[in-house]
Parts: C-alpha cells; structure tokens; sequence
C-alpha cells in the first residue's frame, strides 16, 4: 500500500469496519443458530451457514449473530436453524439449503414475517434454564 | 468465504510467557488440519487484563472466554467448538457454572470497569494498522488535520479536563498550550514510557495491545504544537511493546500516516524509539530528557519546564502513555463526552494493575470515582486465601499506604492525595494481614535508596537514613526517638529534595506511621513483630497440648533444631533455630506457635 490522501484512508476505514463489526458481539439484537451436529454438517450445514452470512452482507444486516451449536435432534429435516429475533417468538427451520436461508434472512429478519413452509416444532421443551434467553 | 468464527488469543507480555504464541501456532496448524482455517480467524491480541487467569482465549461470536489455555488444548478448541460448534467446558472461567459464566460481560472482574485506554486491548491485533484503523483509528487525526485549528484541540483538551497519568496530574492542556505558545523553530514530542514503578504494567500493556493510538496521539500534539519530531523512550525490559511499536510505526510510515506531508496535508511528522536501560529515575521528565540526549539520567531543577525549554533546549511536551491513549478519543468524541466520565476535579478512566495479596490480579480500567472497595472486592475478587485486608499501597515506591476504613474512598487526584498517598502511575498492591507494615515500608524505602540518582543531598543521604533507621527497627534495635527522627527527616526530603523521587520517598513512611503508629510500637517497644514477618523479633515454640509428636517438624527442619521421639512432645532449640518457618507451614495440628 502506497501513501493514502484523506479519500483512501476513509474508504479504507469503511470497509474494514465491516469485518470488524463481525467480531463485536455488544450490538446484536438477532441471532440465527445454526445446528452444526455431524448430521448437520453431513446435510451442507457449511452451506447454509455460508448463504446467511452471504445474505446478511448483501441485506446490510450488522445486527445478527451468527453461530453455531450442535445438534438440535431434528436430524431427520437437517440442516436445522433458529432464529431469535425481537417482537417475534423464538423460531426453529428445518431443511434450510442456501435458498432457503436467503429467504429466511429477507422474510423473517428483514419484513418480520415467518417462513411457515419451513417451520418445525422443538423436539422437546428445553429442560436447562437458557438463562432468561 | 468470510470468517463465522473469531479466535482472539492473548499476546500479552504474561500470556506470551506462559506459551500464548504456542497456544496461537497449534491453533494456527489445528484449524488447517481440520480444514477451517478459512472461516476462522485467528488473532493475537492486547492483553485482555485478566491476568491471573491467563493465558486467554477468547471466541466469538460467542463471547465464549477460555481460561489458563495450555498449547494442547488447541486442537480441541478446534475440533469441538469450531468444527462442531459446542464449547469446551473445562476451560470456560468458572468451571462449576454453567455457559453463562463464560461470557465477559458476566464476568466480575470486567463489570466495573469501563475501557477508553484499553478500547482496542484484546480486541484487534495489535501488529495490523486496518484493524486498528477499521476501529476509528487515525480519524482524530484525519480530524485535526483537515477540521481543526490548533487553537481548536487546545480547547477540546481544556473542555475534557484530561491530566496527566504519569504521576503528577498536570492538566494536558496546559502543557501543550506552553510548548505551542513558544516562539521556536524545532520543538519536540515525547512519550514517557519507562514505567519505572515496580508492579506496574499499565503502559507496557497498552503499548503492546494498542501502540497506534500513541502513534496517532503524538503526532495529534506535533501538529497542535508546531513539532516535527518525536521520540518514544521506552525501557529495554519491554521488547514486545518494542517491537509491536516498531511494526506500527513502520506501517503508519507506509500509509502515509506518519512521515513528510501526512495524508498529502501541509503537516509532517516522525517518531523513533529511545531505549532506556531500566532507571527509575528516568521516569521522572527532566531526567528521561538528559537520558534522550544522552547524557547521565540525573534531573534538573525546573523551571525551566520541559514544556518551555527541553530536549536540547527546546520546547518539548512529555505526556506518559496512559495520557497518549486517551487523546485520539477525547478528539473524536469531543471534550464533553470525556467530562461525563469521572469526577470534578478527575475526568475519565484510570488503568491499574492490581497485584499482591489480590485474588484476581490483573489489568483494571475503572472511571475516576471509583471505589478503592469496587476495585479491590468486586473487580478484584477480594484478598487472596480469604485473609484479611490490610492496606493497599497506590502509586508504588512515591505513594503511601490506604486502610480499611477509607476503602471508600472515591479514587481521584484529590483524594488520594487528602490520604497522603497519590494516583502515581497506577500500581496498586493490596497486603493482607501477613505482611508487617515496618518491613514493606523498608522494601519500598530499599529501592528509592537504590535507584536515587545521588545528585542532590536530601535524597541521597535522607533516603538512605530512613532506610537504616527502618532496618534497625525491624532488628529491634529501634528506639522511640527514631519516630520522630523519620517524621522530620521524611519532612525535609520533601521539602528540600530536587526531584519527585526525593519529594515522594518517604510517603511509605509518613503515611503508615500515620496509620499504623501501632505496628512500629510493637517492634520497638514490644521487640516483636505482630505479623510474624520480621526474623530478628519472632520465636516458633511447639505447643505442648497440641503436639501429638507426629515427627513432621522435626524431619523438615532443614538445621535439625527439632527434638522429640514419636508421639512425644516436640521441642525446638531456640539457639540452632533459623525461623525459616517451615515446622510452622508443616504442622497439621496448629501445634507451632510464632510469638
Ligand atoms: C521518580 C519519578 C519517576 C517517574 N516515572 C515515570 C514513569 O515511569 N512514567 C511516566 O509516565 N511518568 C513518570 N514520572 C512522571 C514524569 O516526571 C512526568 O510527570 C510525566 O511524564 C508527565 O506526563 P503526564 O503529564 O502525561 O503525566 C516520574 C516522576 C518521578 C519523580
């Protein structure tokens, strides 16, 4: 990199800001956990996990956490996803390919509207305290 | 492919030293194995301040805040939480809790505090200018470059109330306003980073985990004061903070953020590196600069201040590390913002290390205002093998000694000094009821007398007799009159002395004979030692209704001074004894006694 007048060194701030922002975790108010199990994985788990960060960059969403857990024990409709989102219950996807997460990130996170064709129940009521989530 | 996971490693001078960079390669090596080396991102860092607990690992986007991390525990870290998503329990910090704990909001030691000096400590690597850039970096000079007068950021800094964290409090301001009012045609910049004071690490840290924002900071004043050069004198000790400053300023040269005709406005600026070969008195300003110039460390008298006539004659501002890295936000924000933290007469955050008889030492930034108590019981855990507290000693070998009944006293300039103490540097070490307050007085008045620079009399020899006096009194040779002597000789270094060192050596002592007139007594009336600490003055005996005669004492006493056959009574032969203590460490039964 050679010298930088005023212009570079600003759009140089902006973009790395948005890489950065990534690792700060204080601001999010929405979390997509993505079911990263070996039956996840083996269904393209990978796949989607890339189409919601693909998706969320694309939408300018800066507010959702992406991460990942284990198995959720819905193995038969993997990948498995949920998403938590203010004013809307906590929501679990079955059977999201890429596709299906780009409509997730622009139905659910964007317009506030469930994606029902893809919607399953929690195979069971959580028996951990989920401290207050 | 972006990055889903982040992996913040500590690399920290404590971290570092227990194997962090280890820990950072097996990571490295682990995530290419696994194959994932390109959504995780893997960075050495700031020193997270946690330091007890280290070395740290931290992950995000989790927050999840691995603890005493060992290099093979990389591959697991890897292979559980980034490949399969699912934390390593053990290492979480409190392993009995559940996940909650882990994250580092909810951890105590980082409640309290409130991080404008260490923003980007432990968060951006240190040795990559676009993160640091990425996190407003270099804006506050972008800033004064292109928005503002000179006039303007001496405004903004008198707005804010920042002063100074070297020592003394001088406001900011003021300072500059001197060197940029001096008609002259070369001035310079200083960065006092010789962090003379034992058990502090405050800049060293900063430096390590952050050293652009002292890079931007200083050229932020070359510009205000009409400065073309300046010099960053650090002490050799510091070869991390060296060499992370180093590949900094090497970067910002290639930017164009440091060198002729910055970000192609009219104003250039260059900094090199100064090493100091460990004197504490070449933190004090006038000697730091006799030592840049390359002459003997030994101080002036001022006036003339450096801000007026310095380094080789020339108007110089010196503003110490933690001071630096407050600038660029103060810039940025605007003086107001900075005026909301702290308290009247004290705007802003402090750093401290916190060491001693602490349970969680370790790196703490609090507003001004805070409780000594705050930092002590809740950031700090409380007093380390639930003893009890004694005195916290603030400003280290310069500062003096703070009891229980003021621990609530809010921590500013003004009433730290109301407690014949000081803000110093930043040093907080915290005794417990074993420490004897006559002996940590003769280890702080040990190294004054060591590290004076002999220039002036009252220092030279005043130090030298408090410490004799001191010594003797812990042999039990002291006498009454020694109370007084120490009061007026302590007096007149004060007052006499050319240097801070001289002026604040004997704080140690005037504050504790204030506060604990008691102790001092005992040792010279009493001939004895309450705390057990002072060899001369204590016995061990063996208790005879508790001695069951298990033989322990007698097989560790390393000078055979123990007798006694099994399950006899045990007794020690006062004149072969050492006192080294260790019957009284051994013994399960409580049966030796110290008196
Ligand atoms: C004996 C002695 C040692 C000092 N050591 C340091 C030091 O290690 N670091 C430091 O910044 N200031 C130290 N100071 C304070 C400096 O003299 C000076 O006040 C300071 O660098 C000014 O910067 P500030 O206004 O930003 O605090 C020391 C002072 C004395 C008397």
């Amino acid at each position: 990199m050679a010298k930088m007048t005023l212009e570079e060194l600003r759009a140089l701030r902006d973009e790395k800001k948005k890489d950065l922002n990534k690792r700060d975790v204080a601001d999010k108010t929405k979390q997509v956990v993505i079911g990263m199990g070996t039956c996840g994985i083996a269904a393209g788990a990978k796949d989607t996990l890339n189409a919601f960060l693909q998706e969320l960059d694309a939408q300018h969403l800066t507010d959702v956490l992406i991460t990942q857990t284990g198995c959720m024990g819905l193995c038969y409709v993997e990948p498995t996803i949920e998403v938590i989102a203010p004013e809307m219950p906590n929501v679990i996807y079955g059977k999201v390919t890429p596709d299906v997460a780009k409509t997730i990130v622009r139905d659910h996170l964007v317009n506030k509207k469930m994606v029902s064709e893809h919607i399953f129940d929690r195979p069971a009521a959580d028996i951990i305290d989920r401290g207050g989530k | 492919m972006a990055f889903t996971n982040y992996i913040l490693v500590c690399g920290g001078t404590g971290c570092e030293s227990a194997k962090a960079d280890q820990i950072y390669q097996n990571l490295l090596s682990a995530a290419n194995a696994e194959g994932v080396h390109e959504t995780v991102q893997i960075v050495k860092t700031g020193c997270f301040g946690f330091c007890e607990q280290g070395p740290i690992v931290k992950i995000l986007p989790e927050d999840s805040f691995y603890v005493q991390v060992k290099p093979e525990d990389s591959e697991e870290i890897i292979k559980e939480h980034i490949v399969k998503g699912r934390e390593v329990k053990r290492l979480l910090y409190d392993k009995s809790e559940s996940k909650k704990h882990a994250r580092v909001e909810d951890i105590q030691f980082y409640q309290k505090q409130f991080r404008i000096v260490l923003r980007n400590c432990g968060f951006i690597n240190p040795e990559n200018i676009d993160e640091y850039i990425a996190r407003d970096g270099y804006a506050a000079l972008e800033k004064v470059l292109f928005e503002m007068s000179s006039d303007a950021v001496i405004e903004e800094l008198k707005k804010s109330g920042l002063r100074g964290r070297g020592g003394a409090g001088f406001p900011t301001w003021l300072k500059w306003n001197f060197t940029k009012q001096v008609d002259s045609e070369q001035k310079y910049i200083v960065c006092n980073a010789d962090e003379g004071d034992p058990g502090a690490y405050m800049d060293r840290s900063t430096l390590e985990g952050d050293p652009h924002s002292i890079l931007e900071a200083m050229a932020i004043a070359g510009f205000t004061c009409g400065a073309d050069t300046g010099y960053i004198y650090i002490r050799a000790e510091y070869p991390l903070a060296i060499g992370r400053l180093k590949i900094a300023m090497e970067q910002a040269r290639a930017y164009g953020l440091l060198g002729e005709n910055i970000l192609g406005s009219e104003f250039s600026f260059d900094i090199e590196i100064r090493l100091g070969a460990g004197a504490f008195v070449c933190g004090e300003e006038t000697a730091l600069l006799a030592s840049l110039e390359g002459n003997r460390g030994m101080p002036w008298p001022r006036p003339p201040f450096p801000a007026v006539k310095g380094l080789w004659d020339k108007p110089t501002v010196i503003n110490n590390v933690e001071t630096w890295a407050n600038v660029p936000m103060v810039i940025l924000k605007g003086g107001e913002w900075f005026t909301q933290i702290g308290t009247e007469d004290s705007k802003g955050t402090k750093v401290f290390a916190l060491t001693g008889k602490i349970r969680n030492s370790g790196l703490v930034e609090v507003p001004m205002g805070t409780t000594l108590r705050e930092i002590i019981y809740d950031i700090g855990g409380g007093i380390a093998n639930d003893k009890d507290f004694k005195a916290v000693q603030t400003g280290g070998p310069s500062g003096g000694m703070i009891t229980k009944d003021y621990l609530d006293t809010p921590i500013d300039y003004k009433h730290l000094q109301g407690l014949g103490s000081m803000m110093g540097s930043g040093g907080m070490i915290v005794m417990d009821e074993d420490d004897c307050i006559v002996d940590v007085t003769k280890f702080y008045l040990g190294f004054t007398v060591d590290e004076s620079c002999g220039k002036c009399s009252p220092c030279r020899v005043g130090g030298r007799t408090l410490y004799n006096t001191l010594d003797r009194i812990t042999k039990g040779e002291g006498t009454m009159e020694d109370i007084d002597k120490m009061r007026s000789c302590g007096y007149a270094m004060q007052k006499a002395s050319l240097c801070g060192l001289g002026q604040t050596a004997p704080n140690p002592i005037m504050s504790s004979l204030k506060y604990f007139e008691k102790e001092y007594l005992a040792h010279i009336k009493d001939r004895s030692c309450p705390s057990g600490r002072c060899k001369e003055l204590i016995s061990y005996f063996i208790l005879a209704d508790k001695c069951i005669g298990c033989t322990a004492c007698a097989r560790k006493c390393p000078v055979s001074a123990i007798t006694g056959e099994r399950r006899k009574i045990h007794l020690i032969n006062q004149d072969l004894c050492i006192k080294c203590g260790i019957c009284y460490e051994v013994c399960k039964f409580d049966a030796v006694y110290v008196g």
